[in-house]
């Protein structure tokens, strides 16, 4: 053996042992997060239930599967999730290419625009989809009022984005030598996607899907509002149980059943993961987009037809804010400097947007950071059965916020955080706090597959050139998930802006967010307080698309800059 | 080069053992930390709930501020309420300068959500005082204990008529009907005259032209049920929302929905003329210089709700809190209670705004049942419903 070995070997020894603990600090902050925000709270409302003053009660489980109306229920919620998610796959793959692998005029307003459903509060989504489709409505032809149709293309709306993102990220990244390769022997185009680039995305396809199923399995704002009582998902009944009929045993019960469902998504998402995630040959993103060509016409034509989808929407929006009893006026947008008809707000639509933004940072931030550290340990491929399954698990429980009913958890901080040492009930950081728990994996889903299909050898190349493991991650990791990470951060920020369901439960009239006032504002009589909303909404959407535009703007400077200075894409 | 990483990959398996090892006893502990953080929480919980009864225990939030550093004048309350609380800012303004109190103001969802949440923190409550309760919950929440006795030397005013608790831990603040509402444009237009009673919606002249709120996730939607339980009785009213079914009213989820989507009297221009609403509506949809309203109230259709406070069991300071009450009940506070909230102010000499006398009538016999009675049977009357509606 060569001296120079020996010394190499020891080096990694001293920087393994170092690693190990930094990897242990690195993994307790986001497994504490996830323990005090979500794990403490979900389990003490579920403990409430099932545990009341007189002792273990555990006979709502047998009212509960009993009783055909649950069942039903249940059945609905997995199968409406499965169809959004496929439906969003389909619209969504070939956005995916021509957003991320194509270059032409006005792709970033396009991206931009893709974005602006996701942070759209549920309740004006909801309200829009009913006037379109409304008898009256633009689409009340179609006859889809009501149906469960609607309440698909509302979840399709909603997750085309997260679609576009995520599997535009990988896409991004993707080495297109492969495909060359095989189109040179002779593969047609069709035969190359389906040989080549589908296996190489399959990762980050079924990560996606898997959000978005999680997503649509716990949908509440859409299907309160477009379901009209008849469509029930478990997250809704889990509301009627909790907030309005006040059975915490049946909520419960369907809490810890939401909670089963989610975690057996997770194993076989999890199982399906390890099966297919690979190292990838990964370049810098700017290499791989070309110019759009003649041959991507029916990836631009599905991407066209998303487009209306999401269009439509935003346009009755826009249409419903400018109409007012005495015709067309800009009068709902000036109203939001004030606090609406009869003081509806404690706070001005304008303080609530800068609310908003400031929560959203803060939220984005700890999101960022948090999924950064837990993509860190879940990338490292251990050798160990143990290490291996215990990363598994870590992986799947991060996951856990996006499936469990925000009801759950909402009540659940109301008991848990009551007392010192945390006393969090009444402190403004819970609402950034809360939007981060609904952040935190998707930033985690959006870094890992980039990072996991990395290859290692780069990390024990840049190691054995002397490189600390924290100099390992800035000069390796960091350039090759620089623009996942900036468009995930785009992403937790656009989720923050737009987060209801937990917000609305911890909000505080002095943090009060938009899509909070636009709730309060909505549910008010008179056409001023529903024309401030819909015009908040559109302002919403509107900062949204701006917030995101320009973080993709930076992101694209950015990444020409590291792909240029760093040379990922020759290596 | 080759050689190189071929014996780094092999230091690096040599390394890895132990690595892997303490990662998973990290994860391990972390793991096994949080699961034993969640099982004393399940505990803890348990035993707040269980020796709360006196609510004495409990260590105040909202008044914290306030007992901390000086123990007179600089009192904080919190005031808890449901989502349609409004307040005129100068009225609180003058309250909290003349009475020294700060009023911290938490809205905590609609009616239902806030008397659960009420009761989930029963022991360690949100807030001292809680506004906002009607008397379709209002049996809950006396039932599960979370209300302190408090009479206000102001109950005499008008409160005192909707007394429901003889240990007054409720204080009537003020009223409203829940009311089907008529778009009189729609009617003029198809010259069909008004449907006026319960019983006309279920007539063939009015097929689909009824939108109602689901029971059990809207406020108004359960009023307007009660009414129908109190006008049919619990033996007809089954029978008459099968007519209704029948004859294709719609049902919404909640409020926004059926009134500013699918009613053809407001801002969504919808195709249904009919709408459970408020009968404090209609002035909303006056515009401003008009004599006459666009839509109006049927004033056989209404249900009473009657919005009650009270000081919360474990408050810290239950004299600033009734002091709070007392405000709620004073003509300044209640004078501004129509404009603010769309109800009517308990105090009778207090005077109502001009466009309500002309547009917003209140029913001269409504609906009423007990609070005994929707407490005994709500969640049996909802589930009921439901079956009979979407089963």
């Amino acid at each position: 053996m060569t001296g120079a070995a020996l010394v190499a070997r020891r080096a990694y020894r001293v920087g393994a042992a170092g690693r190990c603990v930094g990897l242990i600090a690195v993994a307790a902050v986001p497994a504490l997060t996830l323990g005090v925000f979500f794990c403490y709270p979900v389990a003490s409302i579920i403990g409430l239930g099932l545990h009341p003053a007189a002792g273990w009660d555990l006979g709502a489980f047998g009212s509960v599967l009993g009783r055909a109306r649950f069942l039903r229920i249940i059945v609905f919620t997995v199968a409406q999730a499965a169809a959004s998610a496929v439906l969003s796959l389909a619209l969504g793959i070939p956005g995916a290419f021509l957003l991320y692998r194509r270059d032409f005029r006005g792709r970033a307003v396009v991206r931009a625009l893709a974005t602006v459903p996701f942070v759209l509060p549920t309740v004006v989504v909801g309200l829009a989809f009913n006037t379109l489709f409304a008898p009256h409505g633009w689409l009340g032809s179609w006859g889809w009022g009501g149906s469960v149709a609607a309440i698909l293309a509302a979840h399709v709306f909603f997750n085309y984005t997260v679609v576009v993102r995520t599997v535009g990220a990988a896409w991004a990244h993707l080495d297109d030598r492969p495909v060359l390769a095989a189109r040179g022997l002779g593969a047609g185009p069709v035969r190359a996607f389906l040989t080549v680039t589908l296996p190489a995305l399959t990762p980050a396809i079924a990560s996606t899907a898997l959000m978005v199923f999680l997503f649509c399995a716990t949908s509440f704002g859409i299907i309160l509002v477009m379901g009209g009582g008849h469509w029930n998902t478990i997250e809704t009944e889990i509301y009627r149980q909790t907030a309005q009929v006040g059975d915490l045993a049946t909520a419960a019960v369907l809490s810890i059943l939401q909670i089963v469902l989610v975690a057996a998504v997770l194993v076989v998402a999890a199982w399906l993961r390890r099966r297919t995630e690979t190292a990838l040959r990964l370049r810098g993103a700017i290499d791989t987009v070309r110019r759009i060509r003649r041959a991507d016409l029916p990836a631009v034509v599905v991407t066209a037809a998303a487009m209306v989808l999401l269009i439509l929407p935003i346009a009755i929006l826009v249409t419903r804010s400018l109409t007012t009893p005495t015709g067309w006026s800009f009068s709902n947008y000036r109203n939001l400097a004030g606090v609406g008809e009869g003081n509806a707000l404690l706070i001005s639509g304008v303080a609530a947007l800068v609310n908003s933004l400031r929560s959203a940072l803060i939220a984005g931030g700890i999101a960022t950071a948090v999924g950064v550290m837990l993509s860190m340990v879940l990338t490292r491929r251990s050798r160990s059965r143990v290490a291996r399954r215990a990363t598994a698990a870590l992986d799947a429980v991060m996951m856990l916020p996006l499936g469990v009913s925000a009801v759950t958890v909402g009540f659940g901080f109301l008991i848990a955080l009551d007392k010192p040492p945390l006393d969090f009930r009444s402190s403004a950081l819970l609402v950034p706090i809360a939007q981060a728990m609904v952040a935190t994996p998707l930033v985690v889903r959006m870094v890992l597959p980039v990072l996991r299909a990395a290859d290692d050898r780069l990390r024990q190349a840049a190691a054995l050139l002397g490189a600390g493991p924290v100099r390992v991650w800035a000069s390796v990791d960091v350039p090759i998930a620089a623009r996942a990470l900036i468009g995930a951060f785009a992403f937790a920020l656009a989720t923050g802006f737009g987060e209801f369901g937990a917000t609305s439960f911890v909000a505080r009239p002095e943090t009060v967010t938009l899509p909070v006032v636009i709730g309060r504002l909505i549910s008010r009589p008179g056409p001023v307080n529903t024309g401030m909303a819909l015009a908040a909404g559109v302002i919403l959407a509107a900062a949204c698309g701006v917030v995101v535009l320009l973080v993709d703007l930076t992101a694209n400077r950015r990444g020409n800059g590291s792909a240029n200075g760093s040379g990922i894409g020759g290596f | 080069m080759n050689l190189t990483s071929a014996h780094a990959r092999r230091g690096r398996r040599l390394a890895g053992f132990p690595r892997a090892a303490l990662l998973a006893v990290a994860l391990a502990a972390v793991t096994s930390m949080t699961l034993s953080s969640c099982g004393a929480a399940t505990g803890g919980s348990t035993t707040g709930g269980g020796g709360a009864t006196g609510g004495s225990s409990s260590s105040g939030t909202g008044s914290d501020s306030g007992s901390g550093a000086s123990p007179t004048q600089h009192a904080t309350v919190t005031l808890i309420t449901d989502d349609s609380f409004a307040v005129d800012p100068a009225v609180l303004d003058r309250f909290e300068k003349d009475s020294g109190i700060t009023v911290k103001i938490l809205t905590e969802g609609d009616v239902g959500e806030m008397v659960s949440k009420l009761i989930v923190t029963k022991g360690n409550p949100l807030g001292d005082v809680v506004y906002g309760i009607d008397n379709t919950f209002a049996g809950k929440a006396l039932a599960a204990g979370v209300l302190e006795p408090y009479t206000s030397p102001l109950a005499p005013k008008g409160a005192d008529t909707y007394t429901i608790d003889p240990e007054h831990r409720l204080t009537a603040t003020d009223y409203g009907d829940v009311c089907v509402n008529v778009d009189h444009r729609y009617f003029t237009a198809h010259h069909l005259a008004e449907p006026t009673t319960f019983e006309d919606l279920a007539k063939p002249e009015y097929k689909n032209l009824f939108v109602a709120e689901d029971p059990s996730t809207s406020s108004p939607g359960l009023a307007f049920l009660l009414g129908t339980i109190a006008h049919f009785g619990p033996d007809g009213w089954q029978a008459y929302w099968k007519s209704l079914k029948a004859n294709g009213v719609k049902i919404d989820s909640g409020w926004t929905d059926a009134y500013t989507v699918d009613f053809s009297g407001s801002t969504g221009k919808g195709d249904r003329p009919l709408v459970v609403s408020y009968a404090s509506s209609p002035p909303s949809e006056v515009k401003a210089g008009d004599t006459t309203a666009p839509t109006g109230a049927l004033l056989s259709t209404c249900f009473r709700q009657i919005e009650y406070a009270g000081v919360l069991a474990g408050t810290k300071n239950p004299g600033a809190a009734g002091t709070v009450i007392d405000f709620l009940l004073s003509a300044d506070f209640q004078a501004q209670i129509p404009a603010q909230m769309y109800m009517y102010p308990v105090d009778k000499s207090v005077p109502l705004p001009s466009d309500w006398a002309k547009f917003a009538p209140i029913a001269p016999h409504p609906e009423t049942l007990s609070t005994a009675d929707i407490d005994a049977n709500r969640s049996q009357w909802i589930s009921a419903w439901t079956d009979l509606m979407q089963g």
